[in-house]
């Protein structure tokens, strides 16, 4: 409970005894510390935003395909939607269950690494970070491997005549695995940041006051470690829901999501680039709306 | 009301019989026997690391003992979860729910029993200590002394059989816990309930308690009324962390009526029997400071007195400190309270006489280390 040491007049220190000289030369410091981020962001966000937005409402020249002008054309956000409403869904649901699937494995992992691991617990935080040592895409490949038609997943469940359609690489099903495997560690790791610095004192008050374990962990533990789950679901969603290197290469043409789509149109169609930009505006203002309504539900309110 | 399965409805006296606890091959709480009469303040007083909270957390069932048993009346509710007791705990850093306001947090325990009115004793409860102006906040808005206050509301709002404080004002400053341990007093009055309040600070287990036990080294020394353990200690490391006392390592030499003689560092001196907690061999003897006078000239009378040179005088207002150096090379120290017109005028080198009623003195078994241990642990 970092909040003590702030906790207000009682034990607080006498404020105001600093020479004011020293406060006023030191006022400028932190500004002087957020110009290199800024510079950043400003060259490798801002500049480059602003240039995609002017794309996305560029015209081409009639006649010549691949050549546009500056224009403040709005029907490339309206084909956006229109021509590619069903990779909106899927990269919204696909995500959304990425998400979901995630929570549910990251949970329990996350616990019992903050509370039951013991010595075992940074062989178990290590183990969580060591898929980041190769790359994303060879660990997505390898994943095609695990569940290609021979191999040991697909080949046992189509034995028990347990697999539908035969496959399970070239499905949805595919595709969210991977994502949910991909993106696990950026769940797994703010839920057990926030179990481990959560004060046992304030669990075991739980069970003092009459709570047992069930209601304890649903009205003390849980609540107490939500940053973590807003924290974690969203690292989980945002990137999920702009990722297409797992529809690509897990799925097949009717499990495309929006960043296939504008990965195509950039490079694959001829005069496609107006209608990416808008595609990736339109998603990047959806991901804002959803997360902005998502945090001021979840992110001051505590589910008790 | 909806109880948890398992919850024991206990009255009566806390009982600990022979409870011990080892982390290992430490034993925190070493064979421990208690009886803590229903509805007494009872202070478990000792320094730290002597294991009074994890005697606490035995009662409280978030630790179960390695052997004994813990009773509330004739019920036994050793190997019970906390959440089946008839126990609250005030803990020692709050540990108050951070996600809840200051109203939940209170009504957070008769909820869980199923009580349709938790909030409304919530309030009451705040009311009683003084801060149902604060139960819209979160605790992370209050300061130190109004956290401690809902952490008392929160465990007295269920009205346990036993409520247990760990040192409870130990993170306030000095003058924010005078007040509240009058207050705290006040509640305990008023609510009637059995409150262990655990502390390290005599003053603290002194003034609030109706009976004080003495813990080290996850042993009780000694048990008793305040008055009582301080005008007569049975071990030397009572003498020392309950007050402050004059010993003298001595040896028994001679009986003289109902009185003890003995020879400490080649002074005779005598005890009343009554006041002998060691009577063979070799004996530590003591004195209380205050009852002992710092003389000029030698007294006459019954020769409880010995000639030494002041060493250092420090006036405190209501009292004068003398410390004196005896022949024998050890120091005394000695009270004498400023009510004469003439204040003997004593300076450091001054020759002296110090005296005592040999109906103050003692007698403890002999333990220089814990003697020093418990100076230590107080000073
Ligand atoms: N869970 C534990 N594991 C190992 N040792 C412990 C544990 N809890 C307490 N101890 C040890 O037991 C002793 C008593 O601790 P404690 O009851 O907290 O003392 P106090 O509250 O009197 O300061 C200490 O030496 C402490 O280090
Ligand atoms: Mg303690």
């Amino acid at each position: 409970m970092s909040a003590l040491a702030h906790a207000g007049p009682a034990g607080g220190a006498p404020a105001g005894d600093t020479p004011p000289q020293e406060r006023q030369g030191r006022s400028w410091l932190p500004y002087l510390l957020l110009v290199p981020g800024a510079l950043w962001l400003l060259v490798f966000f801002v500049v480059p935003l602003v240039q995609l937005f002017s794309v996305s409402l560029q015209s081409q020249f009639p006649g010549y395909p691949g050549y546009y002008y500056r224009d403040v054309n709005f029907s490339n956000y309206l084909s956006a939607l229109t021509d590619f409403a069903p990779q909106f869904g899927r990269s919204l649901l696909f995500a959304g269950l990425a998400t979901f699937f995630a929570f549910c494995l990251a949970y329990p992992l996350a616990y019992a690494m903050a509370f039951k691991a013991g010595r075992w617990r940074n062989i178990m935080l290590i183990a969580v970070i060591a898929p980041f040592f190769t790359s994303f895409i060879l660990r997505t490949v390898a994943w095609r491997q695990i569940l290609a038609d021979e191999g040991p997943v697909a080949s046992t469940l189509n034995a028990l005549h347990l697999l539908p359609g035969g496959h399970i690489t070239e499905t949805w099903a595919a595709v969210v695995a991977g994502l949910t495997y991909n993106f696990l560690p950026f769940m797994v790791l703010p839920i057990y940041a926030s179990l481990e610095r959560a004060d046992h004192r304030v669990i075991e008050a739980g069970g003092d006051l009459y709570a047992n374990g069930f209601t304890t962990f649903r009205t003390v533990t849980l609540p107490m470690s939500m940053p973590g789950v807003l924290a974690g679901t969203l690292l989980t969603f945002i990137p999920a829901a702009g990722d297409y290197v797992n529809a690509d290469l897990l799925g097949a043409d009717n499990t495309k999501m929006v960043g296939n789509v504008i990965e195509s149109q950039f490079f694959k169609v001829l005069g496609g680039f107006p209608v990416a930009a808008a595609l990736s505006f339109t998603l990047m203002a959806l991901i804002l709306a959803m997360v902005f309504v998502y945090v001021r539900r979840f992110g001051t309110e505590e589910l008790v | 009301m909806a109880r948890n399965s398992g919850f024991r409805e206990a009255t009566g006296d806390l009982r600990l019989e022979s409870v011990t606890k080892s982390f290992g091959d430490f034993t925190a709480v070493d064979d421990l026997d208690l009886v803590v009469p229903r509805g007494s303040f009872f202070a478990l007083l000792g320094p730290s690391g002597c294991g009074k909270t994890t005697t606490l957390r035995m009662v409280a069932g978030l630790e179960q003992p390695t052997a004994g048993k813990v009773l509330i009346g004739d019920t036994e509710i050793t190997g019970s979860r906390p959440y089946e007791r008839p126990v609250n705990t005030v803990f020692q850093s709050y540990a108050l729910f951070p996600h809840l306001t200051i109203r939940d947090n209170v009504a957070f325990g008769p909820k869980r029993r199923g009580d349709k009115n938790a909030l409304a004793l919530a309030d009451e409860t705040l009311a009683l200590v003084q801060v149902d102006h604060l139960a819209a906040r979160k605790p992370a808005q209050l300061s130190g002394g109004q956290q401690q206050r809902v952490a008392l509301a929160r465990a007295l709002v269920n009205r346990p059989e036993v409520l247990l404080l760990d040192e409870p004002l130990g993170a306030l400053d000095l003058k924010l816990r005078r007040q509240l341990q009058v207050e705290l007093k006040r509640i305990q009055t008023e609510v009637g309930l059995t409150f262990i309040h655990v502390t390290h600070d005599q003053e603290e287990a002194m003034t609030m308690a109706d009976t004080v036990a003495v813990m080290n080294h996850g042993r009780i020394e000694q048990m008793g009324h305040p008055a009582d353990l301080y005008d007569l200690p049975r071990t030397s490391f009572v003498a020392n962390f309950v007050g402050r006392s004059n010993l003298g390592t001595g040896r028994v030499v001679d009986r003289d009526g109902d009185s003890l003689v003995a020879e400490v560092q080649g002074t005779k001196v005598k005890v009343p029997l009554a006041r002998a907690n060691a009577t063979d061999g070799t004996v530590m003897f003591g004195v209380r400071p205050e009852k002992v006078r710092v003389l000029r000239r030698p007294p006459e009378g019954t020769g409880d007195d010995v000639k030494g040179t002041v060493l250092d005088v420090s006036f405190t207002g209501v009292a004068t400190e003398y410390l004196v150096r005896l022949p024998s090379g050890t120091i005394w120290s000695c009270y004498e309270q400023n009510l004469d017109v003439d204040p003997i005028d004593l300076r450091p080198g001054d020759d002296v006489w110090i005296a005592w009623n040999h109906a103050h003195a003692f007698t403890v078994p002999a333990d220089e280390a814990e003697a020093q241990a418990a100076a230590e642990a107080t000073a």
